[in-house]
């Protein structure tokens, strides 16, 4: 066993002294790799961080219900209370007409206007934060529904349409980023197994001499799936810079953004085993484009 | 240990390389084979190594039919078969130590084991010192040696040799030889395919001569001396100097 060990230890640092030895074509190779494995890599932050982004919007959900001109503030209360008691409500914020009028001449810029007005135009109104366990487009339907019924109020209103728009959209973005890395693997697998093929080119005396002397063409195989394991190790750990530094590049204008929007969101880049897949796929992919390659042309050279 | 029944070699291109050879090769002997270049001693050669299948009859290599040998099998089956080549085939990109080691890191042997083995077989051929030296760095000569050495440091109970002389010079090639016949000594049976009879003269060896892909003179060792005509007649066919 330890000696097996040490030949695959060897093969595998031999093959990488092989890389080196032409780094500048090692190390375009790898980049190319690299390249193909950031992209599916950043559209997947881009799904990761919408979908946080989305999620954290989830608390924004309100109902905003608007109760008929007519009703006291008294009354109003009431109303509220009751609402309150609600299994499925978390808060009940009253906003009475003076208060809303008071804001609306705050925010809108429209002060004489309103100024001029005799009486109040606007109607008490609740905002309703659902509770959490019930943050459902199915449940907040009946509640909207059943908010409704109640005597005095005129109008609900529920928008969850860009909720349910937002995650069409990332399941479309999920999908392509699928597609999208299902043929940026292919292209990977092509690379390695097009560069291996030229090694294989080149080393067709090496690989005769091997096949004379007994060797096996699991054994002339072994060294160039090393170097295409290199490949793939390469490629992940360009990739994997690449990404990181997207990342940073695009974190201080999205603080920004956020900050437009009273949100503390901030991107997350690849994490512990985002990075390690990220890895592994390259590890896998090199192995595999270089397997197939290797598979095939070894066979074609046979001593004469 | 080596058995040709009735064997036929047509090559692709039509060509006929043998044409119901039939030889047989005892345990423990040393063979000369002779004959002008396109006589068929590749081609012979060639299928004991299994680098080529014969077209019709059986070879009989170690008790092992090599009809019999499925490709996946191959590889093991040259394991047991050190050859030796005209050019040598050694890898410049790599120590003479690498070049030697080649066969016992095929088989898989310890390292332990593997340096003292292939030191043991470079000291055979008289370059024991030069291990970290690369091929380029040697002579003609030294490197044919070092092909030998690769060659036998599996140890294997058969020695194929193709025109190992063929580029050497006649002292060197006497050596060449010599180191052959050392190897014959220990047991390992020798073939070797030369086409320079004065060479051979050297040595009282079975010689077999091949013409058109048949056997054409199969003189044994011990009249070798004897039939000097026959000799000098095989020096004439062959053009030899």
């Amino acid at each position: 066993m330890s000696a097996w060990f040490i030949r695959h230890l060897q093969t595998l640092i031999g093959s990488l002294g092989r890389l080196s030895t032409h780094w500048l074509g090692t190390t375009f190779t790898m980049l190319v790799i690299g390249i193909a494995l950031a992209l599916p890599a950043c559209l997947h932050l881009l799904v990761t961080n919408l979908q946080s982004a989305s999620s954290s919007w989830d608390d924004a959900i309100t109902l905003s219900v608007y109760l008929k001109q007519e009703i006291a503030p008294d009354e109003a209360r009431r109303i509220s209370e009751r609402v309150r008691q609600r299994r499925d409500v978390a808060q009940v914020t009253l906003i009475t007409a003076d208060e809303g009028l008071k804001e609306f001449r705050r925010h809108s810029g429209f002060g004489e206007a309103i100024d001029a007005l005799t009486s109040n135009p606007l109607p008490h109104a609740l905002v309703i934060k659902p509770a959490a366990e019930y943050l459902n487009a199915a449940h907040l339907e009946t509640l909207a529904t059943d908010l409704r019924q109640v005597v005095g109020v005129d109008v609900v209103q529920l928008d969850t349409a860009w909720v349910n728009r937002l995650n069409a959209i990332l399941d479309a973005i999920r999908r392509s980023v699928v597609v999208t890395a299902s043929l940026l693997a292919l292209g990977v697998m092509v690379i390695v197994g097009n560069t291996i093929r030229l090694d294989i080119q080149n080393r067709r005396q090496e690989i005769e001499v091997t096949k004379l002397v007994g060797g096996s063409n699991a054994f002339v195989r072994r060294p160039f799936l090393y170097s295409g394991v290199w490949y793939g190790i390469g490629g992940g750990i360009i990739a994997w810079v690449i990404t990181q530094l997207i990342v940073a590049a695009l974190t201080g204008p999205v603080v920004r953004i956020a900050g437009y929007y009273d949100s503390a969101f901030r991107l997350s880049g690849l994490g512990l085993e985002a990075s390690g897949i990220l890895l592994a796929t390259g590890v896998v992919l090199g192995w595999l484009g270089s397997f197939i390659a290797a598979s095939r042309h070894l066979r074609e050279i046979e001593p004469s | 240990m080596i058995r040709f029944e009735h064997v036929f070699k047509r090559y692709p291109n039509g060509r006929d390389a043998l044409s119901d050879l039939t030889l047989q090769i005892e345990s423990g002997e040393m063979v000369f084979l002779t004959g002008h270049s396109g006589a068929g001693k590749s081609s012979l050669l060639k299928l004991i190594a299994l680098i080529e299948r014969p077209t019709r009859g059986q070879v009989i290599v170690n008790g092992q039919n090599v009809n019999g040998v499925s490709r996946s099998r191959v590889p093991a089956f040259r394991r047991q078969i050190g050859v030796v080549f005209q050019d040598h085939k050694l890898l410049h990109d790599r120590t003479i130590f690498d070049n030697v080691a080649l066969p016992l890191i095929i088989a898989g042997i310890g390292s332990r084991e593997l340096g003292k083995r292939v030191r043991a077989a470079l000291d055979q051929v008289g370059l024991l010192g030069r291990e970290q030296g690369f091929p380029l760095e040697l002579s003609t000569g030294e490197q044919q040696r070092v092909g030998i050495a690769r060659a036998v440091v599996s140890k294997p109970q058969i020695l194929i040799a193709d025109e190992p002389t063929g580029n050497l010079d006649p002292d060197l090639s006497i050596e060449v030889m010599h180191i052959f016949r050392r190897f014959n000594e220990v047991g390992t049976t020798v073939l070797v395919a030369s086409h320079d009879l004065h060479l051979l003269q050297h040595f009282n060896l079975r010689r077999v001569r091949l013409e058109g892909g048949r056997i054409a003179g199969n003189v044994s060792a011990e009249s070798a001396e004897l039939l000097d005509p026959a000799r000098l007649i095989d020096s004439a066919t062959s053009g030899a100097p």
